[in-house]
């Protein structure tokens, strides 16, 4: 084999990577790309999932996602779905939250004044130990039943990403607002006073 | 007889508060499950759930490995720092040791290149019976 300075056997061929690149070339670019896909799948697999939010502005109402999850304080598990036919207002929180802590008293008379119309507030406590949650129910005297989702799981069904946030749901256990940040009375006016008046 | 029982019940109440962990060597492999940083560096609200529950099962006695199960019935498998062996996570596990591999086998087949080549080829080639004169030629007329 000749040498890149046309001189038979003056040096080793394979010294100078010739005939080695064609047999590397495909395997180190199939390479690069696996990694280069993993690394783009692993960005878009932890980023926020806004598909209900898109649904929502184009004033299209999607099913609410469900799931059987521990009640909060009682034995057994519980799911939104075992509420179809009422207006519920799923609550995300965390008692390690400051803004959860701030709207829990606006959300317990919010269930007072609607379990009479078919509606319920229904929590999602989430990532936290137990005793803490019943801790802080129990102090700030909230009545309304909470699900624990601990692994956090079900909330990225709805896109969770901070705390607290709120959703409205129909009473066909479709999603009809979002609220992600803390609720106001204005809001909750706004949006879950029209559903009340629904039928399915 | 007093003495004794009383150096016994000393013993073991120390025994029983004698702390089997402590929080800095436990914080360092524990996410905050909120911020996603290693507890050791966050300063949110849910750390500092996170610190004061650890403190709390230090305070009852568990070891490193009962508290970080204890974490994990609490926060879920998130809140520990070691990547989990499933879903995207696996590939914290797997990637390494593929490239590792794929690294060898690239030294491996270059080395054995490199190896054959030079056991193959002859350092220095024979010279034509021409080219031969003609050095022979030009020795000669050095030596004038």
């Amino acid at each position: 084999m000749d040498n890149a300075r046309g001189v038979r056997g003056v040096y080793p061929a394979a010294t100078t990577l010739q005939g080695v690149r064609p047999r590397l070339y495909w395997p180190i670019t199939l390479a690069a790309a696996a990694l280069i896909a993993l690394l783009a799948y692993g960005v878009t697999a932890t980023g926020n999932d806004t598909t209900l939010d898109e649904a929502l502005a184009k004033g299209e109402r999607v099913t609410a996602p469900v799931a059987e999850l521990p009640r909060l304080g009682a034995s057994g598990t519980g799911s939104l779905a075992d509420e179809k036919g009422k207006v519920v207002v799923l609550n995300v929180w965390a008692s390690w939250c400051p803004p959860c802590k701030s709207e829990m008293p606006l959300l317990e008379r919010t269930h007072e004044r609607i379990s009479s119309q078919g509606g319920l507030v229904l929590g999602v406590d989430t990532q936290e130990p137990q005793e803490d949650a019943l801790r802080f129910l129990h102090k700030e005297r909230i009545t309304f039943p909470s699900l624990r989702d601990r692994d956090r799981e079900y909330g990225r069904k709805y896109g969770v990403s901070a705390y607290p946030e709120t959703f409205l749901i129909d009473r066909s256990g479709r999603i009809a607002a979002i609220r992600r940040g803390p609720v106001s009375r204005a809001w909750l006016d706004q949006h879950l006073t029209p559903l009340l008046r629904e039928r399915t | 007889m007093r003495v004794l029982i009383g150096l016994a019940l000393i013993l073991a109440l120390t025994g029983a508060v004698q702390p089997k962990a402590t929080l800095p060597d436990i914080e360092d492999e524990v996410m905050c499950v909120e911020c996603r940083t290693a507890l050791n560096i966050s300063q949110s609200p849910v750390a500092n759930q996170e610190r004061a529950f650890i403190r709390e099962k230090i305070a009852q006695g568990l070891d490193k490995q009962q508290i970080k199960a204890a974490l994990v019935d609490a926060y879920g498998p998130d809140v520990l720092a070691e990547p989990q062996a499933k879903g995207f996570d696996l590939s914290a596990w797997i990637v390494p040791g593929v490239l590792v591999a794929l690294t060898g086998t690239g030294v491996l087949l270059l080395a054995r290149r490199w190896r054959r080549g030079a056991v193959d080829e002859p350092a220095v080639a024979d010279l034509d019976p021409a080219d031969a004169r003609r050095l022979d030629a030009d020795l000669a007329a050095f030596d004038r």
